[in-house]
């Protein structure tokens, strides 16, 4: 079984979709000839060429508006965003047409794109590039929002974001593009959305994390009697997945690298708050980014919730 | 070195009939005189439609309405030269596009009194919800005719906006896309002069709409949005061209929004009455009924006729509209996504 990264497992799901569906289509800047600026559409070209994978002008409302008339229309389109920084002039057509188009025509008509971004912090990028404002799309009702962390379930997730006749917005962490290698079989298989995984188990405290810091916190939790949940999908969440976890450890940490306001952990604290209020026995404790813009990279790694700040989180919770 | 012209275009306008009634014949499209008639018909209809429209929503029975009023023929014209399995993407104000195409009159009116029911396309037509939000179905249109050229289907896309809507990102975007893929897909704008209160001069600087399309290689044409043969004859020939192979065009219906914007405007507070006055000089109706009469097409007791029939078919969409039941709460859940979320499920239960 080849070792991956990342951009191999979700270039490796696109190349078995593609292969699998005629109507999978890429769309989107520079994923063609060049492959994408992280490269994750390489060699999708040569093997389904320019009316599968087509490179687009560089206009972000423009790739996701016609990716929606594509899919209204029966195909499967994977759009590409080159940088989450830069899906804000997409948003009108991600919030007003892809989410509402099975609503709006009663089921007539759906929307099954994917949107692809890459998220977040960890390269040293300009500004804009460093982007964490999944919350933004959780908001939305009909949309799906999706994080892998790992390359295993980066590529399973994303077949199954393909094949989900909903539109799904897809993040996949610069960060952890080239950070984490692990096996992941070739060919068909699918991890489902909606569903979170233990990444560890644990018994006195929950760790609720996804993405690049589901990382930051096994590292900060290593040899802890610690339960680490992989979110995977942030909409909709596994409620019933944090609520088991919840309820054995009682006390709950969310990390996210977005800002804390308004952030998904707001809504992740909300819920436990609502539904196990008497199984908690510490205050819910989030580790975030700050309620500041996004620094550029001089002060990048102080941005982002650090081991420390997660372990001091720890031994907070435990002090209950 | 002296400078050259390296790129220059011209701009036509298409015009056939004059508001006397009098078409040139070399531009006539070849339409048989039943087939005026039956364009006369849907000129009728569609005016009772849009009256009754009116008078319902001053009534309390139908919700915010945006009147078609003095666009019929950039509409019907347009509209009778797609085919049922083309796409078209509406904005809000082309109860004429979809009324000429087959949607049913009481499906219209359930919309427009705040029934979702009423906006689910029936199967045998590719009309897409009503777009809300200005110029953003034009990308749409582009993703039609992007997936209609993937699969090498003979089909075309069709969208309509306004003069407003050519201000907005996305017609450049769309126009953008269309330009370099070489869709098959119909731009139609009707420019009706005034978006709400800004009028037409003062949405852009450009001489006229028609011509923005030349930047992103292809051509726009200006007709006369009145002269419902000259939109039925240019749209007819975009869509031979988009079917061909031969790529988009954008044709500029120049037109006048006789109506206030929807009926919760009021246009008398942004301009003057003498506008809309010589605009009824060019009314789309009377120059066709005109035609008519000269060629012995029109009579007092067809006329009758049409406006009986069009007054029963309208009082019978109101009436099935009116009768349908409450739409049953669990509505807003079902279409959300296709199966419905856990929490979907409980806030459905817990109603």
């Amino acid at each position: 079984m080849p070792r991956l990264n990342m951009v191999q497992a979700i270039n490796m799901a696109l190349k078995e979709e593609m292969q699998r569906d005629e109507d999978v289509v890429i769309i989107g800047e520079d994923v063609g000839k060049d492959g994408g600026v992280f490269r994750v559409t390489e060699g999708l070209l040569s093997l389904y060429g320019h009316e599968r994978v087509i490179d687009t002008p560089l206009a972000e409302s423009a790739i996701v508006g016609t990716a929606i008339g594509m899919g209204v229309c029966g195909l499967r389109p994977v759009a590409e965003i080159q940088f989450m920084g830069f899906i804000y002039p997409a948003i009108d057509q991600i919030f007003s047409h892809a989410a509402r188009i099975r609503c709006r025509s009663r089921g007539r008509f759906s929307c099954p794109i994917v949107v692809r971004t890459p998220y977040g912090a960890g390269i040293k990028a300009p500004e804009l590039h460093s982007e964490s404002t999944e919350a933004l799309f959780c908001h939305m009702p009909g949309l799906k929002v999706v994080v892998p962390s790992t390359p295993y379930n980066a590529k399973g997730l994303l077949i199954s974001a393909i094949r989900d006749p909903d539109p799904v917005i897809f993040l996949e962490s610069t960060r952890l593009y080239r950070l984490v290698k692990e096996e992941v079989p070739e060919g068909e298989y699918s991890v489902p959305l909606g569903k979170a995984r233990v990444a560890q188990e644990g018994g006195g405290v929950t760790v609720i994390a996804w993405g690049s810091m589901l990382h930051r916190v096994l590292q900060a939790v290593s040899g802890l009697d610690v339960e680490v949940v992989d979110l995977m999908t942030l909409s909709p969440f596994d409620e019933v997945t944090v609520a088991a976890s919840v309820r054995k450890t009682g006390r709950v940490i969310i990390v996210h690298e977005a800002p804390k306001t308004c952030g998904f952990g707001a809504e992740l604290s909300a819920t436990i708050a609502e539904d196990l209020m008497l199984h908690l026995k510490a205050p819910i404790i989030r580790v975030t980014g700050y309620d500041s813009v996004m620094p550029l990279p001089k002060l990048e790694d102080t941005y982002i919730p650090t081991v420390e700040r997660i372990k001091k989180a720890v031994e907070e919770v435990l002090r209950y | 070195m002296p400078e050259k012209i390296i790129e220059s275009f011209n701009v036509k306008r298409l015009d056939i009939l004059d508001e006397q009634g009098n078409a040139d014949a070399s531009l006539m499209p070849s339409l048989a005189g039943d087939d005026i008639k039956k364009i006369y018909e849907q000129f009728i209809l569609l005016r009772t439609f849009d009256a009754r429209a009116l008078n319902l929503q001053r009534e309390g029975r139908l919700g915010t309405y945006a009147s078609v009023l003095g666009q019929e023929a950039s509409q019907i014209g347009s509209a009778r030269a797609f085919e049922k399995s083309d796409w078209i993407f509406p904005s809000f104000r082309e109860m004429g596009v979809s009324i000429t195409m087959g949607y049913p009159m009481d499906m219209l009116f359930q919309y427009w009194s705040g029934d979702e029911r009423g906006i689910r396309t029936p199967d045998d037509l590719n009309i897409f919800p009503v777009c809300v939000p200005v110029g953003t179905q034009i990308l749409h249109a582009a993703g039609a005719g992007m997936a209609i050229k993937y699969r090498k289907e003979r089909k075309a896309a069709g969208v309509y906006f306004g003069d407003g809507g050519t201000s907005e990102g996305d017609f450049h975007e769309g126009f953008n896309m269309a330009g370099v893929f070489k869709l098959p897909v119909v731009f139609i704008c009707q420019n009706n002069q005034w978006a709400i209160s800004v009028p037409r001069e003062k949405q852009t600087a450009s001489k006229t709409l028609a011509q923005k399309a030349f930047a992103y290689g292809f051509e726009g044409i200006q007709v006369d949005g009145n002269d419902i043969f000259a939109v039925y004859r240019a749209t007819k020939d975009a869509l031979d061209r988009a079917r061909n192979g031969e790529g988009p065009t954008f044709i500029e219906c120049f037109t006048f929004r006789m109506s206030d914007h929807t009926t919760a405007d009021d246009s008398s507070r942004y301009r003057n009455t003498e506008e809309v006055e010589d605009w009824k000089q060019k009314d789309p109706l009377l120059r066709l009924k005109r035609f008519m009469e000269k060629q012995g097409l029109w009579t007092a007791e067809f006329h009758k006729q049409t406006e009986d029939r069009a007054m029963k078919l309208v009082d019978e969409a109101v009436k099935k509209a009116e009768s349908v039941t409450h739409p049953d709460p669990k509505d807003m859940f079902i279409y959300t996504y296709e199966k419905p979320t856990p929490r979907l499920i409980k806030e459905m239960t817990d109603l």
